[in-house]
């Protein structure tokens, strides 16, 4: 059948007399290696990163070699939104709106110190951190990331779908924060958690 | 001058080319020809005149910029036709007025000519628009009122650009707002995620309007109906 899978145990290939190949494996593998490599971004570019994110998907460094060059600039037929760049508050309900309009199964990488945290942005219009709208699978640390780091980052998201069961639904529903859950945390705590890490609200211009 | 006449830059300068100036001194530099031309017109309405890094600088009192202005764009002799930018300046001593500040270029002269007006604190935060004589006042208006509270009187659609339009927290640009907003982080995101983006354009900002008879038959048929694009 043409598949290049590693010949480990996951895989039985089995070549009687006749001329017809066929291959023994489990359903997950193949699922998830389909999958793993043939992933459409919705490239979200607000920022340098998406600068470096172009160069990631031109020719030096070629995203086509893990079925990446296909752009999806609709989100319903993307992938994994790699959010590249700073969000600010005005993007908030945009890109939450982008990431309900993808279907299932669907990921999200965080390109980047802004769009992870917020980087030096720290201030009244930007979001800290896109994991406060949206869930994200991989957070690339830089400002900007080398592609060589958004390649890693890719490479660590593919590992992460290779090692996903179809059997555990939960994994790929649709997660609103949940009061009566033991890991909901309420706005106000979060905030007071913040506040010795320099994100308090409290700060005022210098002199003043 | 017609309404459509081309503008060749430079064409009513005097003959020499423009060069590009050196060494020139923090203060005290030649003046703009039209501070000069402003202070016979308008007498006390020009407050002062300073000349930094070789720009003019012409202070003007407030209740008079409007006509000020439409006297450089309309008069004969300074043509100052292209509005480059509207915005506000504020000083951290807290007795020091806060400046509104246009840039006005003359493309026919090649002049420069900053106009101010301060505003003393205290005072309701107040200005005539020049949206009647620059089109292009609208948006930097608009952020100029978004930034600083400063209200243009006469701006036929003075409301927020930069930040959306339900923004609770103030002016970000004033010295007294606090660089990361007057309230928590959490409050902060609750209250971006519950703008509805969609909600606040009407088919004619968005221009369909206009291509409306150019649309596809059954396409004008579906959405007269009332079906909605984007969903």
């Amino acid at each position: 059948m043409g598949l290049s899978a590693p010949a480990d145990h996951r895989t039985v290939a089995y070549a009687p007399e006749s001329q017809e190949g066929w291959v023994a494996t489990r359903l997950d593998f193949l699922v998830n290696w389909a999958r793993a490599n043939s992933l459409w971004p919705m490239p979200f570019g607000t920022a340098c990163c998406a600068i470096e994110f172009m160069a990631t998907a031109a020719s030096d460094f070629d995203l086509a070699r893990f079925g990446m060059e296909r752009m999806s600039f609709s989100p319903r037929q993307a992938d994994v939104l790699i959010c590249a760049g700073r969000v600010p508050f005005k993007l908030a309900p945009i890109i939450r709106r982008i990431w309900q309009q993808m279907p299932q199964p669907k990921w999200c990488i965080s390109m980047g110190a802004c769009a992870s945290t917020g980087g030096m942005f720290d201030n009244y219009a930007v979001v800290q951190g896109i994991d406060t709208i949206i869930p994200v699978d991989v957070y690339v640390p830089g400002c900007p990331p080398r592609p060589e780091g958004l390649i890693y980052g890719i490479r660590m998201l593919q590992e992460k779908v290779k090692n996903e069961r179809a059997a555990d639904k939960g994994t790929r529903d649709e997660m609103e924060p949940d009061p009566k859950s033991q890991l909901y945390i309420p706005p106000s705590v979060i905030d007071e958690l913040g506040e010795p890490f320099g994100n308090s609200v409290n700060q005022t211009r210098s002199g003043l | 001058m017609s309404r459509f006449e081309v503008v060749r830059t430079g064409a009513s300068a005097p003959a020499s080319q423009p060069v590009t100036q050196k060494g020139v001194s923090h203060r005290g530099a030649e003046a703009n020809p039209s501070a000069k031309a402003l202070q016979d017109k308008f007498g006390a309405a020009v407050r002062r005149v300073e000349v930094i890094w070789g720009e003019t600088v012409v202070f003007i009192d407030p209740a008079s910029v409007h006509d000020v202005i439409r006297w450089l764009h309309d008069d004969e002799s300074q043509r100052y036709d292209f509005l480059s930018d509207v915005t506000a300046v504020e000083y951290r001593d807290a007795e020091v007025p806060i400046e509104v500040v246009w840039h006005l270029r003359s493309l026919p002269f090649r002049r420069f000519l900053r106009v101010k007006a301060q505003i003393p604190k205290g005072q309701p935060l107040e200005i005539a628009s020049v949206y009647d004589i620059y089109r292009s006042a609208d948006w930097l208006e608009r952020e100029c009122y978004d930034m600083f509270g400063i209200r243009f009187s006469g701006h036929p659609d003075l409301r927020r650009i930069l930040m959306w339009e339900q923004y609770k927290e103030g002016f970000p640009l004033r010295k007294d707002f606090p660089l990361r907003g007057r309230f928590s982080r959490s409050e902060q995101l609750r209250q971006a995620l519950a703008q509805n983006p969609e909600a606040r354009y009407s088919m004619e900002e968005l221009s369909i309007a206009d291509a409306f008879a150019e649309l596809p038959e059954e396409m004008r048929a579906r959405l007269s109906k009332g079906e909605r694009t984007g969903e």
